[in-house]
């Protein structure tokens, strides 16, 4: 490959297309250099395509390369032309510039409107930045009964104890600074670096992004005692704090 | 916090407990006489509506005419249903009715009996029913206290926490987003020789796992059963040592301080209790 000294890729080019509808040589070329002049900076060396197939009345060869040269003497670089296929002129294969293929109907849709499109008076940007919006932390004082149920969107802070029987789910981490008796699940949407955090563990089930634990196997780790769940390679870890 | 501190408005206090048959009624007849005792105008009512017991425990039974749901229907005045106390002084008891269910409870017709009665009288008792649903709820909707009538053993426990967490959220005062429902622990048939024995939960345990006030610890007693009976509140036998607690948590409520007792195991237990002493 290297051989060569060069390699063949395809490549997508915006270009301008600057469509005919009416020929008219003095005419074409007194409102394209009008237009050139508003933004010189936008049409310098720009690639342009000559396109005839929306012209209603036929156009000579001479009067073809006639237009090619005005708009190259603009500063434009003229790379290709383009033809209605089913009505391709006799001299079709004189012109010293690419025959281009048709555009898609899209394009030929927004067509009569190319001359003022060309023109970037008004540049819109539509920047879409992506932010991480932080969820309030839920806090709450009292304790959490058996039978209640707690969610928080973001982090849960419980200053109370969480009873046998009731259960607390948040998005993010959960701290009881209290017993957890009951059961704590911490990202429930899945977020795998949420941890448990509680002043003495009693919990009947403890759960990180789904991977929960139960109080029979909490009670070989760590019970009643301070601790932290954490997730580490998809499996619980409980950790004494 | 005292309770004694709002002498304008009537305190309304229910005795409720989730599970049944850890002595809610007996509580309620104790803890209503007692403060009536303390010269208090008091009121018991039950909401117990098909399972009347109240009027038992209190001895009024053959005195029911009218009743609670009567009242609501306005079939009879508060006049006519309220029971006056043979025994004490400013007591009174609006029985529930036997012959109906609790969905014959509603909340404005409920609203509006504790409304009347908050005009005269100074404590109203709510003794409630058994489990979580509408007679429960009912009873504890408009308190402003509760006393959470628990024994010593894991499910009566669970079931208090379960009344403490409906306590916070379906009472009026959660509703409206008032202060809460003050939240007071009362440990029934507490047994020393089997808390001893690791038999039982102690009162410590209890108190970790509820984390609210305790206002008194009633032992086992063979009084209860007796008093109930005969149809006398416990707390007016003087000579029983649930009734001394029941007395000693009248004063707790009422604001004053007294020491836990009745918690270690005594020598001769057996005996006194065989005596009922």
């Amino acid at each position: 490959m290297t051989d060569s000294g060069f390699r063949l890729k395809g490549s997508v080019v915006t270009t301008i297309l600057l469509e005919i509808q009416t020929f008219s040589l003095d005419n074409i070329i007194f409102h394209l250099k009008k237009k050139i002049d508003q933004v010189p900076h936008f049409f310098n060396q720009a690639p342009i395509i000559i396109d005839i197939s929306k012209m209603k009345r036929g156009i000579t060869i001479d009067e073809f390369e006639a237009l090619i040269q005005a708009v190259g003497s603009l500063g434009l670089g003229v790379i290709g032309w383009r033809c209605d296929p089913e009505n391709l002129p006799v001299w079709k294969a004189s012109v010293t510039i690419p025959l281009l293929p048709a555009s898609k109907a899209r394009a030929i849709q927004m067509a009569p409107e190319t001359k003022e499109d060309i023109s970037p008076d008004v540049v819109v940007k539509t920047v879409v930045e992506e932010r991480l919006v932080p969820q309030a932390t839920k806090v709450i004082t009292k304790p959490i009964r058996s039978g209640q149920q707690v969610y928080a969107e973001g982090d849960l802070i419980i200053l109370a104890q969480v009873s046998a029987g009731a259960e607390v789910l948040a998005d993010g981490n959960i701290h009881v600074y209290g017993t957890l008796r009951g059961r704590a699940l911490a990202g429930v949407k899945g977020d795998v670096e949420a941890r448990i955090f509680c002043k003495s563990m009693e919990a009947e089930l403890v759960s990180i992004a789904g991977n929960f634990m139960l109080s029979d196997a909490l009670q070989d780790i760590v019970w009643k005692d301070s601790a932290q769940v954490l997730l580490v390679d998809d499996s619980l870890e409980i950790v004494p704090l | 916090m005292s309770l004694s501190e709002d002498i304008t408005l009537a305190k309304i206090i229910v005795v409720t407990s989730g599970k049944g048959g850890v002595g809610k009624t007996t509580s309620s007849a104790a803890i209503g006489t007692g403060i009536a005792l303390k010269g208090h105008k008091t009121v018991i009512i039950d909401f117990d509506v098909g399972l009347r017991n109240l009027d038992l425990i209190m001895g009024c039974e053959r005195r029911v005419v009218y009743d609670f749901v009567n009242v609501i229907n306005k079939e009879a005045t508060l006049s006519q249903a309220l029971i006056k106390d043979k025994r004490t002084k400013n007591l009174f008891i609006l029985p529930a009715s036997q012959t109906r269910d609790k969905d014959a409870l509603t909340t404005e017709g409920v609203q509006e009996v504790l409304e009347e009665l908050a005009k005269e009288f100074d404590y109203i008792i709510c003794d409630s029913p058994a489990g979580i649903e509408k007679g429960a709820q009912m009873a504890l909707y408009f308190a402003d206290a509760a006393i959470v009538v628990t024994n010593p053993e894991v499910s009566s426990v669970r079931d208090s926490d379960r009344i403490l967490g409906i306590l916070q959220s379906k009472s009026k005062r959660a509703e409206d987003g008032k202060e809460p429902i003050e939240e007071y622990l009362l440990l029934t048939r507490y047994h020393p020789e089997r808390v001893a024995l690791g038999e039982m939960l102690s009162v410590s345990d209890v108190e970790d796992i509820l984390a609210i006030p305790l206002i008194g610890v009633i032992p086992e007693s063979e009084a209860v059963l007796k008093a109930s009976n005969q149809g006398a509140p416990v707390i007016l036998d003087t000579e029983s040592e649930a009734g001394l607690a029941y007395t000693d948590a009248v004063n707790r409520l009422l604001g004053e301080e007294c020491p836990l007792r009745f918690l270690e195991v005594r020598k001769k237990s057996f005996m006194k209790r065989l005596l009922g002493g």
